[in-house]
């Protein structure tokens, strides 16, 4: 049997990002200085077979392959890959890839154990151009979320460290406590802007295919509450200053619900958007 | 030829005779003029600070080069021999090499890693270049001691933590906001390590600067010092809303800021972070403070913590740091060993030898056949031209003169002889000449009368 040409991209992609994901994950119990360049080459060529595979499959299927868990698994992990590159040269930070890596790993191998075949014959509904822009829109959300999570995970290490007034391990290697915050609010204002925008596009859509902006769809519903957390997390940070700590917080459980919406709605509780 | 380190430092000596072995500003160059007249001395230098003054010297005998310079030091700063040869240290070759190496390392510190030590060595050897005093073997030295230096720097975190209160806050600033600069500090009191703190936080970026304490002429001399502006006492706690560092060192035997005070601060200023530093006491804050989120309160105990834990940290890597030193002792010895004359004149020979045999091959391929006795003259006449060329640097080599190691060193520069492989020790067994058997017997000889000097170290 031959291996087609964009499961081998695939593969080849994933080998690098969990090569990446490892080294990133032993750099924070040894403190190696060049592991952070490392990291960031080993993803660029992950990177690049990855959007070989991606292209791959946009040529073979002839569509925009969002259609099912495996691709859309894989392109949020791409995504979050292109965040984690602006982010690693806007900011510098050292350690982003030993915790935004191993999180792009789990995305490519839940991704490599679901049913990869590429939809050749699309559900009529999905053969429209809004599939491009509302799952394109939905999942760069999604890993703005993502980013968001890893950056809260660091910001409550380093929280940690000054308030206990233990400062150990990884105290020296992360940044300030400032910087994280702010990326962090950045990252959930991108996410929400992009998640607000998947859910108008989503109306519109189903409203052109069913006649209704809503169907009652776990999905639709959970997005809903996921936004309905993150919008009230960005009244209370404009309002009352809830910053730091607390934003790190809600950030990492709104990313769970996100994973949920995600992962759960769709192996779990069936709807229109379990295509698979 | 000899390397001799001989001074007195922090550990050794008391501060008052410290303070009378210093070398500052005038002395220095007119010590450097006396040792440059001795004839015992060939090369000299002085390093001057306020931990330790210690003399580089390259002298001819280690005995009387040692007596010389502890003479020196006695006569110089008028000193009585016997309380100033206590203080004394001396090291030669290996020893000097390694405890050089330390120093300039800063392994030899008072505060192990402080960076201020390389600084002073590069001025003292400046100084020293200036003036003359040093040579080809001091300037090779000291050029290596600060690579070492350097060397530690890069590769062993030494020097990487803070290991004083206001270094420590300092660091914890930087760990907390994005940009000092855009942070206002306010001194609450006027205490000397408040002071301290502050002056490092606006070394490193902080310009906004609030002044406030009870005698309010103090706050306005402090101000001034800081471009700052004054508070008047009372009314700080109004102020601590624009104020993201605090630093409180007051007398008070109470609290001055109090939990309520903060939670209120905190709500206007929308949970933007705070740090507070309190190095009062008794303390001067609620360290209950420390409970509110974003705020992060340290006192002086927090501090010294830290401190420890950087300190111990630091010993960890002058371990590392010292087989670094050791490594580049061994360095330099090699490069020392290179420099006596006979390895030089092998090298020499080794080199005009291979030159020859490759271009006698060239000049074989492009004749074709020759005929044996044709090959034989032409052997005996590159031979010639050959011996005759290097004839004259050899016999200079060989000849006793004052200043042998420059000589050396003239000859491997212009000859290329440091970096052409062929110079190797390894080789020297390949060169058919004579004069190389009488090379390798003595090379040991020499390197067994560094060793055997090493011991006169007495400290």
């Amino acid at each position: 049997m031959q291996i087609e040409l964009n499961v081998l991209l695939f593969e080849l992609a994933l080998t690098f990002y969990f090569i990446a994901a490892i080294i990133g994950i032993i750099g924070l119990f040894k403190g190696i200085k060049s592991t952070s360049r490392i990291i960031v080459i080993l993803t660029v060529i992950g990177f690049l077979f990855h959007s070989a595979n991606i292209a791959a499959r946009y040529i073979k299927g002839g569509h925009i392959p969002i259609t099912n868990l495996h691709e859309a698994s894989s392109f949020l992990s791409w995504c979050i890959v292109i965040l984690f590159f602006v982010l690693e040269y806007k900011y510098k930070i050292g350690l982003l890839g030993s915790f935004i890596m191993p999180i792009v790993l789990i995305f490519m191998l839940s991704s490599s154990m679901l049913p990869r075949e590429i939809n050749t014959s699309l559900n009529p509904v999905l053969k429209s151009y809004w599939l491009g822009i509302h799952t394109t829109i939905a999942l760069v959300g999604y890993a703005a979320f993502a980013m968001a999570f890893g950056i809260g995970i660091m910001y409550l290490l380093q929280e940690g460290y000054v308030k206990s007034k233990h400062l150990h391990g990884l105290f020296k290697r992360l940044p300030s406590l400032q910087t994280l915050d702010e990326i962090n609010y950045r990252l959930i204002s991108v996410g929400f802007a992009f998640l607000t925008l998947a859910i108008i596009t989503g109306a519109i859509w189903a409203n052109t295919a069913w006649g209704s902006p809503l169907q009652g769809d776990p999905k639709e519903i959970w997005s809903l509450v996921t936004w309905l957390i993150y919008a009230l997390v960005f009244h209370l940070r404009l309002s009352v200053g809830w910053r730091g700590k607390k934003a790190s917080i809600v950030s990492i459980v709104g990313f769970i619900l996100v994973i949920f919406t995600f992962f759960g709605v769709n192996l779990i509780l069936k709807g229109l958007h379990a295509f698979v | 030829m000899n390397i001799l380190a001989i001074g007195l430092n922090h550990t050794t000596a008391s501060i008052d005779i410290r303070e009378k072995a210093a070398f500052d500003g005038s002395k220095l160059g007119e010590a450097i003029e006396i040792l440059k007249t001795s004839p015992l001395i060939k090369e000299s230098l002085i390093l001057s600070t306020c931990n330790r003054v210690e003399i580089y010297a390259i002298v001819k005998d280690l005995d009387s080069g040692i007596e010389n310079i502890k003479k020196f030091l006695s006569d110089f700063h008028k000193v009585p021999r016997e309380p100033l040869d206590n203080t004394l240290y001396e090291y030669s070759n290996r020893k000097a090499l390694k405890h050089i190496f330390r120093v300039a390392s800063s392994l030899d510190s008072m505060i192990v890693g402080e960076p201020q030590i390389l600084g002073q060595m590069k001025d003292a050897f400046d100084f020293a270049l200036k003036r003359k005093s040093t040579s080809v073997i001091l300037n090779k030295l000291m050029k290596k001691t600060i690579s070492v230096a350097k060397r530690v720097r890069t590769e062993t975190k030494v020097g990487e933590s803070a290991v004083s209160i206001s270094f420590a806050a300092v660091e914890l600033a930087k760990k907390i906001f994005d940009n000092l600069a855009t942070e206002t500090v306010m001194l609450i009191g006027a205490g000397e390590m408040a002071e301290l703190a502050a002056r490092h936080l606006i070394n490193n970026g902080v310009k906004n600067v609030l002044v406030t304490n009870r005698t309010y002429q103090r706050a306005e001399e402090l101000a001034r010092e800081f471009s700052g502006r004054t508070v008047e006492f009372d009314k700080f706690l109004y102020e601590l809303i624009h104020t993201d560092i605090v630093i409180c060192s007051t007398g008070a035997p109470n609290y001055v800021i109090l939990k309520e005070h903060m939670h209120k601060v905190m709500k206007d200023r929308k949970n933007r972070p705070m740090f507070i530093i309190d190095i009062s006491v008794p303390r001067n804050i609620d360290p209950q403070i420390n409970d509110i989120d974003n705020i992060y309160l340290y006192d002086i105990d927090d501090l010294q913590g830290v401190i420890s834990i950087n300190i111990q940290e630091r010993n960890k890597e002058a371990e590392k740091a010292e087989r670094i030193v050791d490594e580049e002792v061994e360095a330099i010895l090699k490069w020392h060993a290179s420099l006596s004359a006979v390895p030089t004149i092998v090298a020499l020979r080794y080199k005009a030898e291979t030159i020859r045999k490759e271009e006698l091959e060239k000049i074989h391929r492009k004749l074709g056949h020759l005929k044996e006795e044709e090959i034989k003259s032409i052997e005996s006449l590159t031979s010639s031209i050959i011996n005759k060329l290097i004839h004259w640097p050899i016999a200079a080599l060989k000849s006793e003169v004052e200043d042998k190691d420059t000589m050396v060193d003239i000859v491997r520069r212009a000859f290329n002889l440091d970096t052409d492989r062929d110079s190797k020790p390894g080789n020297y067994s390949q060169s058919d000449d004579p004069g190389s058997e009488s090379a390798s017997a003595e090379r040991p000889a020499s390197k067994g009368e560094m060793d055997k000097n090493d011991n006169k170290e007495k400290h």
